[in-house]
């Protein structure tokens, strides 16, 4: 099949810009998560453990609804991590695992290298209080409070003072542009502006982490896209911690440093934006980046041809000098700019020292997603 | 004849039949020896429907005109207001006897619907949260409001004698129903999403309650406060069948007698009755911003009032008018 065979070095540009977020530490963890809905739920998990039953089988023999399988994976601070899959696919039911809305059936989640699931009543709700922050699809504001007295909600939680609370609400709503609507009630906000109240009741308590689950997709698609900016503006200034659930995969790559694509309660892969869209683990996740266009996340870098290569096609000799240079996490998209003023290839520069060439037809079949196997 | 009827297996009730009459009696010879107990128990009865009753009695009569008046006009509008004085205007002069006989029958149904309220709205939102109290409840509300009143008459005048305290005994197991019912539906309705949301920000049980499920029930809580209010007046005449004073004595004297006056008197007075507070309280059960306005101060008398005080603290903020960008 035509996957990709491109040159590079998979991964690495994501991974410095991870790294700048703190040493990348692991804020979420999360380790052979099960969750199986029914009365007979631990049955029904030893049967998937011991003979591979699949999920038809435990609606038939156990009664029971697979929600979770076996999901591993780490969030590490600053990053926000996508997990996207279609309805029904169990993503919010995993999201809500991170702060124990709902219990294991199996498995452990680590917050900060704490397990969550040892945690007594007093000391969740004040890891819930204090340290993440969610945002619901519904909105979920309450309806007889105005926009501030909802922002400041988390921290009347917290029994603190009505004076200090409604400043950090006012901040809060500032933060989302909402300043000047503090007064108002949810049903006199257009939906945008609910999911910004939202936004800001998640912020308002400054937590390290932000769960979202799903928060954009009841909203028409202009509005979508001007949330999605702010809340990208937003993220990339307070570095929040964040899990972000869509079912929507252009949100996923515009939003996310990582995804996650889960189908039937399976996290089928976990890879930067890059690595999804060039590299599909399986046929299902290879049909759901089919059409995403790959101009604005695939770099210089996964395609040219090294150096060596092209000298070795080329009986030794280096590109032209009059040929145009770009750095190799220069977007496809930049390099059909350069593309199209020039006859010659073009230099892929690192720190100023020659490291590879691409040519037009690496470049045509790098947008293609395919590569030139030369 | 002494035939002792054989067993029929096709007409088996004629033989076999439990004492239950004489069961019921030997719990009436109980109550009897225990009527001490519950004489105890009727002292803080007692002491809510004297004072209630006392204090409306002795309040001069334009004073508790105003007072309703202005209730009115705070609760439901101006126009719940003017109605209101109006009407308990008529109710005035309806008869020589009827401004007390109001007053008193207003006492009982106030102290009946605040028993209502003291043990009906906590037992409401217990069976609005536990499956299992509201399966329990259930039959007993059921029984509660179906069960003939002159059956229940004989075992409270028993243990509690006759008058005004029996009186409201009486009124609160016919109507408190409503109310439990209304509080659980209320709560039970309250969008699982917002209770979700509270919990992720780590709200106990109790700040749920207080601050998300109670105020998204009001305006049901407030329909069964309706209910329960209404059926407590349409118990007033069966009452003073154990010696409630008031306009339902008024009734029964005037069915006693033949006399088609008193009759009169006393229902157009629980009709008129039944009309204020009813308005009253449909008025509690809209929130001020179905009303127009933001809060409950803005309205009403205290908004009149408020609106020509010389403006010095931030109590009315001024409402910047925003209806745009929808």
């Amino acid at each position: 099949m035509g996957v990709c065979y491109y040159w590079g070095f998979s991964g690495e540009i994501l991974q410095g810009e991870n790294g700048e977020g703190g040493g990348g530490a692991a804020v979420i963890r999360c380790e052979r998560l099960w969750k199986i809905f029914g009365a007979r739920a631990q049955a029904a998990l030893a049967a998937v453990r011991e003979r591979g039953a699949g999920k038809r089988q435990l609606m038939d023999e156990f009664g029971c609804a697979l929600g979770v399988a076996d999901a591993t994976f780490e969030v590490r601070e600053g990053e926000v991590f996508c997990i996207m899959g279609l309805s029904g696919s169990g993503k919010s039911t995993l999201i809500r695992h991170i702060n124990r809305l709902i219990e294991p059936t199996a498995g452990d989640i680590f917050i900060h290298g704490e397990n969550i699931g040892k945690l007594g009543d007093d000391a969740l709700r004040r890891l819930r209080a204090s340290k993440i922050g969610m945002v619901f699809q519904n909105m979920a504001l309450l309806p007889h409070r105005t926009a501030r007295e909802n922002a400041a909600l988390p921290l009347e939680i917290r029994a603190m003072e009505k004076a200090e609370r409604n400043t950090a609400a006012d901040r809060a709503l500032a933060a989302v542009n909402l300043d000047g609507w503090e007064e108002c009630y949810p049903d006199e906000l257009s939906g945008g502006m609910q999911q910004r109240v939202g936004l800001a009741r998640a912020l308002a308590a400054d937590p390290d982490i932000l769960l979202m689950d799903e928060p954009f997709s009841a909203l028409d698609p202009l509005i979508r896209r001007q949330l999605q900016d702010q809340f990208l503006d937003l993220s990339q200034r307070m570095r929040k911690t964040t899990v972000f659930i869509t079912h929507d995969l252009d949100e996923a790559i515009r939003i996310g440093n990582r995804i996650a694509i889960m189908k039937d309660g399976v996290l089928v892969q976990t890879g930067t934006p890059e690595e999804i869209v060039t590299a599909p683990a399986d046929d299902y996740v290879a049909d759901f980046v089919a059409g995403i266009s790959k101009l604005n996340l695939v770099t210089a870098r996964k395609i040219m041809q090294p150096l060596d290569a092209w000298r070795a096609e080329h009986d030794g000799e280096a590109p032209p000098a009059e040929s145009p240079d770009a750095p190799p996490d220069c977007a496809l998209d930049a390099l059909v700019d350069l593309a199209v003023d020039t006859a010659h290839p073009i230099v892929i520069k690192a720190g100023g020292k020659m490291v590879g060439v691409v040519t037009k037809k690496t470049l045509l079949r790098g947008i293609q997603g395919k590569a030139d196997s030369a | 004849m002494a035939d002792e009827k054989q067993f029929d297996i096709f007409n088996p009730f004629d033989t076999v039949n439990f004492p239950v009459e004489d069961w019921a009696d030997g719990i009436k010879d109980w109550a009897f020896e225990n009527r001490s107990f519950f004489r105890e128990l009727r002292a803080p009865l007692d002491w809510v429907v004297n004072n209630t009753e006392f204090v409306l009695l002795h309040t001069p009569q334009t004073v508790v005109l105003i007072i309703v008046g202005l209730l009115a006009w705070q609760a439901a509008g101006w126009r719940v207001g003017v109605l209101a004085t109006a009407l308990l205007l008529v109710m005035g002069v309806l008869g020589e006897q009827s401004w007390t006989l109001g007053m008193t029958t207003l006492a009982v149904v106030a102290s009946s619907v605040i028993v209502c309220v003291v043990f009906g709205f906590p037992l409401g939102l217990w069976s609005g949260k536990s499956d299992r109290a509201q399966a329990v409840m259930r039959p007993i509300l059921d029984t509660m409001q179906t069960i003939p009143a002159f059956v229940y008459l004989i075992p409270v005048v028993i243990l509690f004698g006759i008058g005004n305290v029996p009186g409201v005994i009486v009124t609160v197991v016919f109507a408190m129903p409503p109310l439990i019912r209304l509080t659980a539906l209320g709560v039970r309705q309250v969008s699982p999403h917002v209770v979700e949301a509270m919990r992720a920000f780590g709200a106990t049980n109790r700040q749920i309650m207080i601050k998300a499920e109670i105020p998204l029930a009001v305006p049901t809580i407030m329909a069964g406060l309706n209910q329960t209010l209404l059926l407590c007046l349409s118990m007033v005449v069966i009452a003073s069948l154990i010696s409630v004073k008031g306009f339902g004595n008024e009734v029964l004297r005037g069915m006693g007698r033949l006399d088609m006056g008193k009759a009169i008197v006393g229902g157009v007075g629980i009709v008129i009755m039944a009309i204020v507070l009813d308005r009253i309280t449909q008025g509690l059960a809209r929130t001020e911003r179905e009303r127009g306005c933001r809060h409950w101060y803005e309205q009403g008398p205290v908004g009149f009032v408020l609106r020509r005080l010389p403006k010095k603290s931030g109590i009315m903020p001024a409402q910047p008018e925003q209806e745009e960008s929808k």
